[in-house]
């Protein structure tokens, strides 16, 4: 992708932590990752890879140790004022009500809380909870939870999508009803997206580009693949397309090493380390 | 359990608890050697519960119990809104300002170590033997109580739940509001039953040191004349007046924690 301004841009960022003992620890080496507007980027690895760690440099939640994350051409300083974050964990606030959680986001930012609210049901219908808008959190399931956070989100209508494994924590079924959700909604109105997930399906069935992450410490980014899948997209459907069955033994190869690493199952070299397609 | 049934066996336990005490204070178990019949409890260390009952009657009938009440239930209200407000004000800074709650860590350890009944002499010097010196007594009480929970509170807020107020662009003032405050307040409220009660416990005692009205100073009459009789009367009455403000404390605290997880029961 050679836009002038991508809508995220890592140059270089990398991640130490000092350790209790001094020391240091390297968790993330220099990357680059770039998302280009309306692009549905995700970045795929073995869990402790530090993937959710590059999305909150993206965000502004922390600083990376080197690098820089470049914000629609502007140099990130503090945070992320055009993203939405939707988190891997329960993040609304347990005390407000499902409406009042989704147009908390618009109220700070000054709009009157009669028209807040009125947006808020709007998304909250948008994401199947039109009656679910005086319940507290803890009275949802989890999978509505999620919806109300993806309401919360969006109603905010960030230019940059960040998504930190955001259903993670879901059943299967669940998992697949969000997927729908989720690319119905940013169908509409493409924004760019950096989506953190350990699920190679799913990664591939929702974007346009996967990245993959090797395990940590000190991992980095050993592949960058494009996704050619049509869209839109039906999620159920694209999964036994033979293209879809290609993608997935290709970066599967890729990832496996990766995955057994972590495991501590195998330490052979990465033979397909750079197996790009992109 | 259904509520009838629950109910049954909460007073069953009070219905057999007042038998014993009336068999034991009036039913003679032999006679001394100059005649006098021997209860197991002595009326005169026992009272009887009968003679307390209507005692309490009297009191209430007669109308010389209110003005007592009163004055307990101002003092311990003073008591509870003062320390509640400091405890959560201070709490709240403490929380946010690390290095002040550093600073004062270790006294306001020693302070909460202090048993608070020796502090009733001083207050009666400072604050004279009015209602006052009952009320900082209380407050000394209800304060280290809301003030730690309102701490706890505020330090432990889920990181997850502030990381996303400050994505959906919360400054810090609104995170005070919405996220800070409200936490700390779910934690000022499930310590409320305590507190109060620590409230009450400060006024009697405060009164029951020195004092020339209240619940406390009616006991301590009472006890000065070996008044076994009005001694638990006026327990009786405390009592009754501390269930009364737990039940009102109920009723306020429930829509204030609609929020919390475990409110919800299948019907």
């Amino acid at each position: 992708m050679a836009e002038a301004q991508p809508a995220v841009s890592l140059n270089g960022v990398s991640v130490a932590y000092g350790l209790a003992g001094g020391g240091r620890y390297e968790a993330v080496q220099p990357v680059d990752v770039s998302v280009a507007d309306g692009e549905f980027v995700a970045i795929l690895g073995p869990t402790g890879c530090g993937k959710s760690t590059l999305l909150n440099i993206a965000a502004g939640l922390m600083p990376p140790s080197s690098g820089e994350s470049v914000i629609f051409g502007q140099k990130l300083a503090g945070l992320n004022t055009v993203a939405g974050y939707l988190f891997q964990q329960d993040a609304l606030m347990p005390w407000k009500t499902s409406r009042d959680n989704v147009a908390i986001g618009l109220e700070v930012r000054g709009m009157a809380r009669r028209e807040a609210l009125a947006l808020a049901d709007g998304f909250l219908k948008k994401v199947g909870l039109a009656s679910f808008g005086d319940r507290y959190p803890h009275q949802l399931s989890g999978g509505q939870r999620k919806r109300v956070a993806l309401a919360q989100v969006l109603v905010r209508e960030p230019k940059i999508l960040l998504m930190d494994e955001p259903f993670g924590p879901l059943d299967a079924q669940t998992r697949l009803i969000m997927s729908e959700l989720l690319l119905d909604l940013w169908q509409a109105d493409r924004k760019a997206v950096m989506f953190v997930t350990h699920d190679l399906d799913e990664a591939i069935a929702l974007s346009d580009r996967v990245l993959v992450m090797s395990a940590g410490p000190s991992s980095k980014i050993i592949g960058d693949f494009t996704i050619p899948l049509k869209r839109p997209r039906d999620i159920a459907e694209v999964r036994s397309e033979p293209e879809f069955h290609r993608l997935h033994s290709q970066i599967w190869n890729c990832l496996r090493d990766e995955v057994r690493k972590t495991y501590g199952l195998s330490d052979k070299g990465l033979a397909d380390k750079n197996g790009s397609a992109a | 359990m259904s509520r009838t049934k629950l109910l049954f066996l909460q007073v069953m336990v009070a219905v057999v608890a007042l038998a014993i005490w009336h068999v034991g204070s009036t039913v003679p178990v032999g006679a001394a050697a100059n005649g006098k019949p021997v209860f197991l409890l002595p009326p005169f260390f026992f009272s009887t519960p009968w003679d307390v009952i209507k005692r309490v009657a009297t009191m209430f009938i007669e109308g010389s119990v209110y003005k007592h009440l009163m004055i307990t239930l101002i003092e311990a209200l003073l008591a509870f809104a003062i320390g509640a407000s400091s405890g959560v004000l201070i709490g709240f800074w403490f929380a946010r300002k690390p290095l002040v709650a550093a600073v004062f860590d270790p006294y306001i350890k020693m302070m909460n170590a202090l048993p608070r009944v020796v502090l009733a002499p001083i207050f009666a010097l400072w604050f004279g033997l009015g209602i006052w010196s009952k009320v900082w007594l209380g407050v000394t009480l209800v304060f280290f109580i809301v003030f730690f929970n309102v701490y706890q509170g505020v330090r432990e807020v889920s990181p997850v739940v502030l990381a996303n107020g400050r994505m959906l662009g919360m400054n810090e003032r609104q995170l005070l509001r919405h996220v800070y405050w409200p936490a700390a307040l779910s934690w000022v409220f499930s310590s409320l039953h305590t507190s109060v009660g620590f409230a009450v416990v400060g006024a009697v005692v405060g009164e029951y040191l020195g004092s020339s009205a209240g619940l406390g100073y009616l006991i301590h009459q009472a006890e000065g004349v070996f008044d076994v009789t009005g001694v638990f009367a006026g327990m009786v009455i405390l009592m009754i007046f501390v269930m009364l403000i737990d039940l009102i404390v109920t009723a306020i605290e429930k829509p204030l924690l609609v929020w919390r997880p475990g409110e919800t029961k299948t019907v």
